[in-house]
């Protein structure tokens, strides 16, 4: 196939060093993905090379290493913009993960917008990170949670917005794309419906960014956040992008150094963007590594690992319909390479303790979507979640592997 | 028997098996043959909810003796329970209390014992042991 042939899979393997190890004997296979990606080489070798040779605190030193490594964080900062193509650096605020920036919204947006009687809307598929903030606001400020449903292929109901929308909606949070289903939600048409009401939308990206190419202009999102460690970098880290006339008015959500401009006992102002929502020292090591993990996939090409994966996805869809009495929970037309799916009359943690004594790593539950699990009426399911360095070998071991759990268990 | 002998008793049957499909075939079989749990002691009281899966726990006395039922929706899981129950099942409060069940390493089956796996079994075994303090401070009064 001529798509694939241009990328070399067999290469990108060998930049993992992880995917050479042995699990119970046997060669990993990991597709445990959208919980956390594996490192290339080059992310592991910048991080420690920070730690062995450049390390210092930065943006308070007036001394060689701490100014040195204070331009790399803002190069950092850099390369995060480009690749979002957000229009300035001072809108990349960086944070600890995805959790930590839409805690950091919710808490900020709704402390200077959300009033008794307001109302945000989630959707129905939301990861628990994407609910939770939103539910502590709104019991804060007295606000109301609204969800937007979705429907059995799990494609978000996107009808039904425009009716859920009141003057009293401050907000609109929804995953860009589903950690448990793979959907990926057209988030053009969403911010188009939520922008002729002047509605602002945070677009949660931690499931979207490894996989396709993110313009945050074109999107027009109001915020997006992402974490390092789902897109092949660093745990620890991740990014706040808010366009600048929201993060303007918004307050620190977490006080400290850093972010202050001048402080007395009678009162402080606070720094500009982005320092403002940096208190305290950040994880510098983790913004670099994150941005270095950016450039790998620019150099491999985002478009070239969207279209692998595509082709890999058609892959796997073929190979687990193969199994008889097994039903893939998400079915949308368009959609990434994560598979929740279910093998009729077997647990979703057997299935996967099986396979884990194969090499095979899953994930099974309910994925911290426990309402989405509700929508189909289980408990959890089995998660085989892929990136760019999986192959369709392993999806052969996967569908042989599942062949024997049926096996076991039918 | 004490809850030593039968744990041998379980490693000396686990040491037939060269690998972990094997054992997890026993561990199934194990599971198919556990006399059903009375649907009407898997109370909301007896769940014992894991993150992965549910275990169901019933306790009643026999005399001086604990008896334990238990139910999982994983089988795997219910196998492991099906053990547990054998050991621990009919045994003084004291004995249950004071047991150290090394059978679960003997058997390479501790990693489902661990906190980490959040499968309900561990939170079982506590449970267990509550039940065999609590039944022992009543008795004391």
């Amino acid at each position: 196939m001529t798509q694939t042939a241009a990328y070399d899979v067999n290469a990108i393997r060998k930049d993992f060093p992880i995917l050479g190890e042995k699990v119970h004997n046997k060669p990993l296979i990991y597709l445990d993905n959208a919980a956390t990606t594996q490192k290339p080489r080059v992310v592991v070798d910048r991080i420690s090379e920070i730690y062995a040779r450049k390390n210092s605190n930065i943006h308070r030193g007036v001394h060689y290493l701490s100014t040195r490594l204070t331009d790399e964080y803002e190069k950092a900062r850099e390369e995060v913009r480009h690749f979002i193509h957000a229009k300035h650096n001072h809108e990349i605020i960086f944070t600890n993960g995805t959790t930590h920036s839409i805690n950091a919204v919710a808490y900020s947006f709704g402390e200077r917008f959300i009033r008794e009687g307001d109302e945000v809307i989630i959707s129905e598929m939301e990861h628990h990170a994407n609910i939770v903030p939103w539910q502590v606001v709104c019991e804060r400020k007295k606000a109301h949670l609204k969800v937007l449903p979705f429907n059995d292929q799990g494609e978000l109901m996107v009808g039904e917005l425009e009716k859920m929308i009141s003057p009293k909606t401050k907000m609109l949070a929804v995953n860009h794309v589903s950690n448990s289903l793979g959907t990926i939600n057209d988030m053009k048409k969403v911010i188009g419906i939520a922008h002729r009401y002047d509605l602002p939308v945070l677009v949660d990206g931690a499931q979207s960014i490894q996989h396709q190419e993110i313009d945050v202009q074109k999107m027009d999102c109001d915020f997006y956040v992402f974490s390092g460690h789902k897109v092949y970098g660093p745990n620890g880290a991740g990014v706040l992008y808010g366009k600048e006339k929201w993060l303007e008015e918004m307050p620190p959500y977490q006080t400290g150094g850093e972010m202050i401009q001048k402080v007395t006992f009678e009162g402080t102002t606070y720094n500009e963007l982005p320092f403002k929502f940096e208190a305290g020292t950040p994880n510098y090591v983790g913004a670099i590594g994150t941005a270095e993990a950016l450039k790998y996939l620019k150099k491999t090409g985002i478009k070239a690992i969207a279209q692998y994966e595509e082709d890999l996805m058609q892959y796997t869809t073929q190979r687990l319909k193969e199994i008889p009495g097994l039903t893939i929970y998400g079915t949308a037309r368009n959609k990434i390479n994560v598979f929740s799916f279910l093998m009729e009359g077997i647990h979703h943690y057997d299935t996967g303790m099986v396979l884990d004594k194969m090499g095979i790593a899953v994930r099974t539950g309910h994925h911290c979507t426990e309402p989405l699990m509700k929508h189909f009426n289980i408990e959890g399911t089995v998660r085989a979640s892929l990136a760019m360095y999986n192959t369709r070998d392993e999806i052969d071991r996967l569908h042989d592997a599942l062949l024997k759990v049926k096996e076991m268990f039918g | 028997m004490t809850i030593d002998e039968k744990q041998q008793e379980i490693i000396e049957e686990f040491s037939m098996f060269d690998d972990w499909m094997d054992k997890y075939n026993y561990l199934i079989e194990l599971s198919n043959d556990m006399p059903e749990m009375d649907p009407k002691s898997k109370t909301e009281d007896n769940l014992i909810e894991g993150c992965q899966s549910k275990v169901w726990l019933d306790a009643k006395t026999e005399g001086d003796k604990l008896v334990f039922t238990a139910d999982s929706d994983a089988i795997i899981t219910k196998g492991i329970i099906a053990l547990l129950i054998r050991v621990l099942s009919g045994q003084k409060p004291e004995d249950i209390k004071n047991a150290d069940l090394y059978f679960i390493d003997e058997i390479g089956l501790k990693e489902n014992l661990s906190p980490t796996r959040s499968n309900g079994l561990l939170a079982m075994v506590n449970k267990i042991k509550a039940y065999a303090m609590a039944y022992e401070l009543k008795q004391n009064k």
